[in-house]
């Protein structure tokens, strides 16, 4: 087991759901390592907020960009170097708010990265106001009579944008998640985990979540009418059941692999491009 | 200017009809017998209607602006000749489609009749009324079907026979003189701009279309194979620029084209390549703003935003070329400073450079080469931001054995994790600071940051920046006085400034803005201009219209 911790002191709050989400991801990224992926193949891309302090708390190549636009930085490192493992780890604000363009389009293009979501369904870091999946009527201090906007299924959005991989777990499940990441990282193409997590301060879920999840067996994830099946089945209010599990699966081309390679030690042939400016 | 021989055509028509490509077929045909060239490029926001047109200067000299007056007018709609025929000068010939135009004067030539009896398309008419003005002004055949040929890709052999049919059935009237000169590569100057970009080693380049910065995109992914990049389009111009980033954090020499409000969209991304360190290039071809505005037509009035672009406190280098050999050269030097530096560089350039059609000297070629950043040695423990005296950390990537490569947009310590303390603080801060004082020192060294013209005794100096240079130029030259053109912008060349206007008893500043932007920065330096020349008609400058101007100083 190789040792993943830096010296940065984890500022999380105690029993904070990121510490399930970073225990999986440390399992995770062992278990690839020992399968053959050499540990400096694999970069973590961040954003802005709690979870993405994740990156600091492990000692592997890292890239903390900008809130919202983790993803887009994310598909520059992956298309500048395929031979990259890309985990991205950003919160809900920053997918489905700030950057929900870069997220639709990455999805849309095949970029072969893999984006964790930690849901926490709300901003938590600027001390709680809703996102575009908090349910409606959610209180914060943005929002003290409710938040009067209904929650979108970022599930359903990712299979609107052709997402070639489509998986839902729980923080407080490590196994499950662990076991999510690698097929992630294992599948060619764009993958999307989406990690329920609650969170103690701000929207304290846990009782819910730990009622309601279930581990969903899916025959057949390359199935779209299966997978919407199971990611209707919760509608991110505060009752239902909630399907955990791998929902969808298909293959198709990357993006890197067909954007291509620059050559390596090839200068650029400018002469031939000037004989048609004459 | 003694034995000079200098005409101005121009050639206009609805969008959609080809008078663009009619003016760049027009000037091959001059530069084929040796003459200069500059092509002002005037077209609307729209696809097909409106008006747009070419105006073509062909001169012995070395020319980069337009002349007013035209001493050949090509007609494909009446609106040419309704917008412009008062610009014929005195002894000017007009050559108009006769099929659609009724004129009393100037030449008409059947161009419809003669594609349709040929069996040709409409846009072939075009290849029959350059056939004709070639001509008219004495062309060699052989010299027409030559550059047709090369310029025409679909249907050459009909085309030419078009060609044939009205050069054969249009009286000649004068004769153009050969010069001596060779052919040379004309450019514009965002085609320079990918140029030198590749010739620096540019691997990704990505962008999002916007007026005039998308023949940027066009060019790259037009000749990805032979230049060795790979172009991508993406979503928005946020995403671009953070995607860039991620490649540059991954080792990839990238760069983006846009302008103004694609660029206020990327300042963000900008202040990340400064706080992660990570090197870049932004190309910010500006046309006339606020917001929308004029969006075919130029402005230079992003100086202040560009110089500023981006929160916090960092230094980016700036250049504002004013041609397409300055854009070639200084795409690539910055592409290399920013790796050098591992900042972010900015190319300042506007739509009077980036669209017009320049001679290329290759002799500029060898000026620009892939130059070599700072790699870290393997030894001991990688630490992104180790604290180097000159403040520049040498540079690993993810993927490499041994190094654990951390990037970010937060304060750091040396190794890359977050800090919130204040000793860590201040001493990236201090790191950083040391790497601006050596950009600042690398200006310092430039001899090219600040360009000169015209009478370099003279006492009287216009001082100007980007695209108002080719016009000021000429204009100074027929008046004696001495041009000078920053070129860097940031960190300012103050040193060579001063040189240049040392003993200076006046000095007038011309810029295409309603403010004076780079007056206020010249101010800022201590340099204070005693008249001002401004227009914002989003037009560009005439040497006659400045000469007129500069004469009362």
């Amino acid at each position: 087991m190789e040792k993943l911790e830096t010296y940065c002191p984890n500022t999380w709050c105690p029993g904070c759901g990121n510490f399930g989400i970073l225990q999986a991801v440390k399992d995770a990224v062992n278990s690839l390592i020992e399968s053959g992926t050499p540990k400096e193949k694999i970069i973590l891309v961040a954003d802005i907020g709690c979870n993405s302090k994740i990156v600091d708390y492990l000692g592997l190549n890292s890239f903390y960009g900008l809130h919202g636009r983790s993803i887009a930085a994310a598909e520059g490192i992956k298309l500048a170097n395929p031979d990259l493992t890309v985990l991205v780890f950003l919160g809900d604000g920053a997918a489905l708010d700030e950057g929900i363009s870069h997220l639709i389009h990455s999805a849309k293009r095949n970029s072969n990265i893999k984006v964790i979501l930690h849901n926490n369904r709300l901003f938590a870091l600027t001390t709680g106001q809703f996102t575009a999946v908090s349910p409606k009527g959610f209180k914060g201090k943005s929002t003290p009579e409710g938040s009067v906007e209904d929650p979108i299924n970022p599930l359903e959005l990712m299979m609107a944008s052709n997402a070639g991989f489509i998986a839902r777990s729980y923080a407080l499940r490590v196994q499950h998640l662990k076991n999510m990441i690698i097929e992630a990282v294992n599948h060619k193409g764009f993958s999307f985990v989406e990690v329920l997590e609650p969170c103690v301060s701000f929207f304290n879920n846990m009782q819910f979540y730990n009622e309601n999840v279930y581990e969903a067996v899916n025959d057949d994830p390359s199935s779209k009418e299966k997978a919407m099946g199971l990611i209707k089945e919760w509608n991110y209010a505060a009752e239902g059941k909630v399907p955990l599990g791998l929902f969808y699966k298909v293959e198709k081309p990357t993006y890197e692999d067909q954007m291509g390679r620059v050559e390596e030690n090839k200068e650029a042939d400018i002469m031939e491009c000037l004989k048609d400016h004459i | 200017m003694k034995n000079t021989k200098d005409y101005s055509i121009l050639a206009g028509g609805a969008a959609g009809q080809g008078s663009r490509i009619a003016g760049l077929i027009i000037a091959k045909l001059f530069n084929r017998i040796g003459y200069n060239i500059f092509i002002h490029e005037d077209y609307q926001s729209l696809i097909k209607g409106g008006h747009n047109f070419s105006q073509i200067r062909v001169s012995s000299e070395n020319v980069s602006s337009h002349r007013e007056e035209a001493d050949f007018i090509l007609a494909l709609n009446e609106d040419t000749i309704k917008k412009h025929g008062e610009r014929l000068a005195k002894n000017g010939v007009l050559i108009f489609n006769q099929d659609r135009i009724k004129s009393d004067k100037g030449i008409g030539i059947k161009i419809d009749t003669i594609t349709k009896e040929l069996g040709g398309i409409p846009i072939m008419s075009n290849t029959a009324l350059i056939a004709a003005f070639a001509k008219i002004v004495g062309i060699d055949w052989a010299v027409l079907e030559s550059v047709l040929r090369q310029a025409i890709e679909k249907g050459i052999d009909k085309n030419l026979e078009i060609a044939k049919r009205a050069y054969d059935t249009t009286e000649g009237l004068v004769k153009i003189e050969k010069l001596k000169n060779k052919p040379k590569p004309l450019l514009t100057g965002n085609e320079a701009i990918a140029l030198g970009a590749a010739k620096a080693g540019l691997e990704n380049y990505y962008a999002y279309p916007m007026t005039p910065a998308t023949s940027v995109l066009h060019y790259l992914a037009g000749h990805a194979k032979k230049l060795n990049v790979i172009a991508s389009q993406l979503e928005n111009e946020v995403g671009v620029i953070n995607t860039a980033i991620g490649s540059a954090f991954a080792g990839k020499r990238t760069m983006t084209a846009t302008s103004g409000g694609g660029f206020a969209l990327m300042t963000e991304g900008i202040s990340l390549a400064a706080m992660s360190e990570t090197p870049i290039l932004v190309v910010n071809s500006q046309r006339s703003g606020p917001a929308t505005g004029v969006p075919t037509y130029n402005g230079q009035s992003d100086l202040l935003c560009t110089l500023a672009s981006g929160h916090g406190d960092f230094v980016r280098f700036v250049a504002a070329p004013g041609d397409a050999e300055e854009s070639f050269y200084w795409t690539g030097k910055l592409l290399n400073l920013a790796w050098k530096y591992q900042t972010p560089a900015i190319l300042l350039t506007d739509k009077d450079v980036s669209e017009s059609t320049f001679v290329f000297n290759e002799a500029v070629l060898k000026q620009v080469k892939k130059e070599k950043d700072l790699r870290w040695n393997g030894k001991g423990e990688y630490k992104r931001y180790a604290d180097k005296e000159n403040g520049i950390s040498p540079m690993a990537f993810p993927g490499q054995p041994g190094a654990v490569v951390k990037g970010t947009s937060y304060e750091h310590d040396e190794f890359g994790i977050s800090t919130e303390e204040r000793e860590e603080i201040v001493k990236m801060q201090e790191k950083r600071l040391r790497k601006f004082e050596a950009m600042a020192e690398a200006v310092d060294e430039m001899e090219d940051a600040v360009k000169v013209y015209g009478n370099l005794k003279s006492k009287k100096v216009v001082i100007c920046w980007g695209s108002a240079k080719g016009a000021v130029k000429e204009a100074a030259e027929h008046l004696g006085l001495k041009v000078v053109q920053p070129v860097v912008l940031q960190p300012f060349p103050e040193k060579q400034m001063y040189k240049e206007l040392k003993g200076a008893s006046k000095i007038v500043s011309v810029e295409l803005n309603s403010t004076g932007q780079l007056e206020q920065v010249l101010n800022s330096h201590g340099i204070e201009a005693d008249k001002r020349i401004l227009k914002y008609d989003m037009r560009p400058f005439t040497a006659q219209e400045l000469e007129v101007q500069l004469k009362k100083i």
